[in-house]
């Protein structure tokens, strides 16, 4: 067996994934805070103004890198969703589950920074953009995976219904997207398109990119972190646990953790 | 060493060897059969849902307003979201009676091929509950002043669209086995993914309407409709079989 | 520096956007830290119900 194949088979054990887990999001948390500091520095003191439309247009930094991530982490969990469903794993059903809020709260944060960006921008807070509409599908369907999770009482069941439907879903986004498209198009023409301006400064484009390096790695940290929470849950009654417990009798396992966490 | 044969199969022959599986399309069809059969028999259940499709396409002249030429251009809209609204009150009664008296869990470990079974009910489905809306259709677009063209693309494009959500519906209904939520979390599960459907069918009319022809439209939709009853039973038996572990 | 804050008059919608972001990261990193403190909580009690059982006796698969 290969090396590579035997760290992915001795990973995919919750057991073995928790304390690596709990190494890495610390690791991830700083990285996302020095490139959101970079970023943030890049956005608002070394890009220039947009000169037609003003300052707002830097909130562009935030929500093209929330709206990216949305549908980043849909296509993740489908992806660990799949993997799954076909290796009957847990795990992989764990890191899906741990995802799902995240994603969602980008999705969220992508609505809400294109509604404020709209508003000066092009005068209303909604226009049925078709990309603010795609996302706020996509919304939906976060809501809808992380509503049947809660509602199937069995975990493994709930594993594997909410994998499914993470997968139908993922065939569907994109056809979701067309269709959505065809429809802004026939309506209002391509005249308003909230795509960033066709021509981008090179400072633009870096701090738009480390933002999204820095929402990435904070992706990663929150999911790796909620991901031991949802070991804890679920795996409590098992010998490893119950053994991880004994070991660490005294001390916190909250203070180091939050610790890592601490912004 | 071989053991000597049961005496007793001795005078059953037939017993020796199992009795072949059910193929696809004998299974399909018992299982339209079946539930067409125990459609029918609540009547008044099916009944209900085209009585709401009817009410729900009333409520918006009296919530909009009367005039025309509006009425005219929200049409297809309306028809078509009555539509869709109408079809999640019919999923309920897709698998949740078989599930609730373990005929369900029977289809799963029975020999004949799952997804056969499925399509057979969601046909049956279909034909009960999505049918009626499409020969029902040409009467909401009298109470929106459609003309007959404009009619003709709306009953094709929900001829074309309704199977497609009975096969969207059915996954979620599956999904929803057994889980807290009803029939809330089933609307939360179907409506985003029924969004192309929606955009489709009722674009079809508009864009007939505004000369542009509505065969793009309609072979988008067809197309859907390909894909629903292909994709459709595997993800569906899928979906029944994690219910029933 | 009011000057920067106010943002050529569009202040209000760019500091509601990144307030907006900063609200829901803090609310979901305490989410987080709830979840883990109620997950940990369980889990001690859980333990504290039931003594250590073998793991092979869980009917999970792997």
């Amino acid at each position: 067996m290969t090396t590579f194949a035997r760290f992915w088979y001795r990973y995919a054990s919750p057991a073995s994934f928790y304390p690596l887990a709990g190494r890495l999001t610390p690791l991830f948390a700083v990285i996302a805070v020095l490139l959101a500091a970079a970023g943030l520095y890049v956005a608002f003191f070394v890009a220039p103004t947009d000169w037609q439309q003003g300052e707002a247009y830097r909130i562009i930094y935030i929500h093209v890198p929330a709206a990216w991530m949305a549908m980043f982490i849909y296509l993740v969990i489908a992806f660990w969703s799949a993997i799954s469903l076909a290796f009957n794993t847990r795990l992989s059903a764990m890191m899906a589950q741990a995802l799902a809020p995240t994603g969602a709260m980008w999705a969220f944060v992508a609505l809400w920074t294109g509604a404020f960006w709209g508003r000066p921008t092009w005068g209303a807070y909604w226009v049925w953009d078709a990309r603010l509409t795609s996302t706020l599908i996509l919304l939906f369907l976060y809501l809808g995976y992380i509503a049947l999770r809660a509602s199937i009482d069995d975990p493994r069941r709930a594993d594997r219904a909410a994998a499914l439907l993470a997968l139908v879903g993922a065939i569907n986004v994109p056809i979701i997207y067309f269709s959505v498209r065809w429809w802004n198009t026939l309506h209002q023409g391509a005249t308003i398109s909230m795509t960033a301006a066709p021509k981008m400064a090179q400072t633009m484009l870096t701090g738009m990119l480390l933002l999204t390096f820095a929402a990435w790695a904070y992706t990663i940290a929150v999911a790796l972190y909620r991901v031991r929470s949802i070991i804890v849950e679920r795996e409590a009654a098992s010998g490893w646990m119950s053994r991880l417990a004994a070991d660490s009798r005294g001390q916190s396992d909250d203070a180091s953790a939050s610790g890592a966490m601490a912004r | 060493m071989r053991r000597d044969p049961d005496p007793a199969l001795a005078r059953r022959p037939e017993a020796v060897s199992a009795p072949t599986p059910p193929g696809v399309l004998s299974a399909l069809r018992w299982a339209c059969a079946r539930d067409l059969r125990l459609a029918m028999r609540s009547r008044s259940e099916l009944a209900l849902i085209v009585v709401f499709f009817l009410l729900v396409t009333s409520l918006f002249p009296l919530a909009v307003s009367p005039d025309p030429d509006l009425l005219r251009t929200i049409a297809a809209g309306i028809v078509w979201v009555a539509a869709l609204l109408a079809s999640l009150l019919g999923l309920a009664r897709l698998f949740a009676a078989d599930h609730g008296d373990g005929t369900l869990e029977q289809m799963v470990l029975a020999p004949a091929p799952l997804p056969a079974l499925v399509a057979g009910k969601v046909l049956a489905h279909w034909a009960a509950t999505g049918l009626p809306l499409v020969l029902l259709a040409p009467l909401a677009g009298l109470q929106f002043g459609l003309g007959a063209e404009a009619i003709g693309v709306l009953v094709v494009s929900l001829a074309l669209g309704t199977p497609i959500l009975s096969w969207l519906g059915a996954v979620a209904a599956a999904l929803t086995l057994g889980a807290r939520g009803g029939s809330s979390l089933l609307a939360l599960l179907v409506l985003p993914l029924a969004v192309p459907v929606l955009i489709f069918g009722a674009g079809s009319v508009e864009s007939q309407a505004a000369g542009l022809g509505s065969e793009a439209h309609l072979s988008l939709l067809a197309a859907g409709a390909i894909a629903a009853w292909v994709l459709g039973p595997a993800a569906t038996a899928l979906a029944v079989r994690i219910a029933h572990e | 520096m009011l000057d920067w804050l106010r943002m050529g008059g569009y202040g209000f919608y760019v500091w509601s956007s990144y307030g907006m972001l900063a609200l829901a990261i803090v609310v979901e990193l305490f989410a987080l830290r709830q979840r883990r403190r109620t997950a940990q909580r369980r889990a001690d009690e859980l333990r504290a119900e039931q003594p250590l059982r073998p793991a092979h006796f869980r009917g999970n698969s792997e």
